[in-house]
């Protein structure tokens, strides 16, 4: 009796403790979130004169209209700023249409190959196979500079093509990850539909396409997270503002800021603004992210 | 970059491909009628990968190895050189304390990020499966490594950075973050470990689910505390995924730039210049693609070596109970 009780006992204290770890790591990780917010609303000058102010110091729009160039330079220099801004639905475009197209391709072409390894006998189809996936073993460093040469000479560089084609055709992770789930799939409608007469695409596209839709997602959701936030690649290809996503505008608009005498609020607005898409994202589709993370580590 | 970040887990899985391929071998013919034509629409389906395979892949890399043995600027055509780029490698001092320093970033920041998944999955799966839990830690892994920089740009900055205003309230002494030779590594590794940390907690934590219950049930009824249940059933049952990600975070790590490249930009005085960053600036600050090249291969066999070697050591493929 005595001992079951003492186990308890002790057995809540730590649970008590790992509340408080947990609440620890929650606070840690949103906290910057909160920052982002309360100094993007305050005033610069305020800023230095209550640095520890937890909530927003001289409440102020000024910050977002310096980002979205809704201030004029002389508005925008007198509150901090340098007069720099983001045109964000630009930016957001480029962001939306490098992100999304590079997906779609490369979740679509990795479906199709993943189905030829997983469902069609063919002779080389092993050989192939093994060819694809060392190239698992070559680290992004190694082809970016290779790449960034050939999308020169191609006559790529400051395009949408340059940007997307490289990673749009081939992922041997996505061809894996796909092909391991299909055969781990029942093939019995598939089967009953050839018998029926249906043709090879008509099975793939309407019978084990859907049947994948899981994986498919997840690796969509993946992809899209992985471009959205790309930084590397599209710093070596773009230097034209046309065509550079967000990631790279919010680069450009730090370094404009004054290296002395940083515009705070004006920087903290302009990532508020490049995180907001993703955090949006988040809010839709949040169950389904955790979920796909989870999913693509156990696989 | 994704691909690369997946080799461990597509190693770990190979094995089981091929088993189950050769299965599948044996139970239907090749030759039966219902595979006619297969071989026609297979490579109609996989060209577009082969082409990107090739162009992309294979190209690059062929052509990235030819491009160390030689002296190319981009805008002239790549002169043969031989052995001269390796030569400058073995004598850069700036490339060895390169080395050095992107070896120190990757033991802090994947020993740390370890910690604190491990733990953070375990607390999570003792204490609440709330999935708005799970998403508020996987927050930072969303938001770009631009946008994670900057937020912990301001909040480090030795003067108004909160981070600062805390510690002096403590009645510590200031910390130049990002500023001082001593705490730039430090630092960075911090704010990789705040953006990395959710990602790996939750990948550690499906983990953890798949553990069936009743042998914690077992543990139990032998009378074991939790403490000792944690180190004897659930880290050895994990030890595939845990392998799986270290090698993730180790091959992530030895190649950070975007934080870096937004916080202290190497600096100082080449403080926190990782291999990356240098590999960046000798090839588009001073065009010394050939140098570049060599130093890209020279972090694609260290990267070889230990992924091995790691592998090797974590016994990946199986867990201890076997």
């Amino acid at each position: 009796m005595t001992a079951t009780a003492t186990r308890r006992r002790r057995f809540s204290v730590g649970k008590g403790f790992a509340w408080a770890y947990l609440i620890g790591v929650l606070v840690v990780t949103i906290f910057p979130f909160y920052w982002i917010l309360r100094t993007a609303l305050s005033d610069n000058y305020a800023l230095s004169a209550h640095p520890a102010s937890p909530l927003p110091v001289g409440f102020t729009w000024g910050p977002f209209k310096r980002v979205l160039g809704l201030a004029t330079t002389q508005e925008s220099i007198a509150e901090g700023g340098s007069g720099a801004s983001i045109e964000i639905g630009h930016f957001l475009v480029n962001s939306v249409v490098y992100a999304s197209v590079s997906t779609a391709l490369i979740v679509f072409f990795s479906t199709l190959a993943a189905y030829a390894f997983s469902r069609l006998h063919w002779r080389g189809r092993d050989f192939m196979f093994s060819l694809f996936l060392t190239a698992l073993m070559v680290p992004g460093i190694l082809t970016l500079l290779p790449n960034f040469v050939l999308v020169k000479e191609l006559g790529l560089l400051n395009t949408f093509a340059g940007m997307i084609l490289p990673g749009a055709l081939f992922s041997a992770f996505n061809i894996f990850f796909l092909r391991q789930f299909m055969l781990g799939l029942s093939t019995e409608t598939e089967e009953a539909a050839l018998l029926d007469g249906a043709g090879r695409l008509r099975v793939l596209f309407g019978i084990t396409l859907p049947m994948s839709s899981g994986p498919i997602i997840t690796l969509s959701i993946l992809g899209f997270i992985g471009m959205w936030n790309d930084y590397f690649w599209p710093l070596l290809v773009t230097s034209d503002d046309s065509v550079q996503p967000l990631t790279l505008a919010l680069a450009v608009f730090k370094q404009s800021s004054p290296q002395s005498q940083p515009d705070w609020a004006g920087l903290m607005a302009a990532t508020l603004v490049a995180a907001l898409p993703m955090l949006a994202l988040f809010m839709v589709f949040g169950r389904r992210i955790v979920n796909s993370i989870g999913f693509s580590g156990i696989k | 970059m994704a691909v690369l970040e997946t080799t461990a887990r597509d190693q770990r899985a190979a094995g089981e491909a091929t088993r189950r391929r050769k299965n599948a071998r044996r139970t239907t013919n090749p030759y039966s009628p219902a595979h006619r034509g297969d071989a026609k629409l297979a490579w109609v389906l996989i060209a577009p990968a082969l082409v990107g395979f090739a162009v992309f892949a294979a190209y690059p890399t062929l052509r990235g190895i030819y491009l160390s043995f030689t002296d190319f600027a981009v805008l002239s055509p790549p002169e043969w050189i031989g052995l001269d780029n390796y030569r400058q490698l073995l004598h850069d001092e700036v490339f060895w304390s390169s080395l050095g320093v992107t070896v120190y970033f990757v033991l802090l920041s994947v020993t740390l990020s370890l910690i604190v998944s491990v733990v953070t999955a375990a607390v999570l799966h003792r204490l609440t499966s709330s999935t708005v839990v799970r998403g508020l830690i996987i927050l930072p892994f969303l938001i770009s490594a631009v946008v994670a920089g900057t937020v912990w740009w301001w909040m480090l900055d030795s003067q108004l950075g909160i981070v600062n205003i805390v510690i002096k309230a403590f009645g510590g002494d200031g910390i130049q973050f990002l500023t001082s030779r001593d705490w730039a590594i430090p630092s960075v590794a911090l704010i990789n470990v705040w953006k990395q940390m959710g990602y790996t907690s939750i990948i550690i934590f499906a983990g953890l689910q798949t553990i069936p219950p009743t042998i914690y049930e077992a543990g139990r009824v032998d009378g074991a505390s939790e403490l000792r249940m944690f180190r004897t059933l659930t880290l050895p049952l994990l030890r595939p995924i845990l392998a799986l990600v270290v090698v993730l975070n180790v091959i992530g790590a030895f190649q950070v730039f975007d934080i870096i490249s937004v916080t202290t930009k190497g600096g100082p005085a080449n403080a926190s210049n990782v291999l990356q960053m240098y590999i960046y600036s000798k090839a588009f600050g001073q065009f010394d693609f050939g140098y570049a090249a060599a130093m890209s291969l020279a972090l694609f066999v260290i990267l070889i070596a230990i992924t091995f070697l790691q592998m090797r050591l974590l016994r990946a493929s199986e867990s201890d109970t076997n």
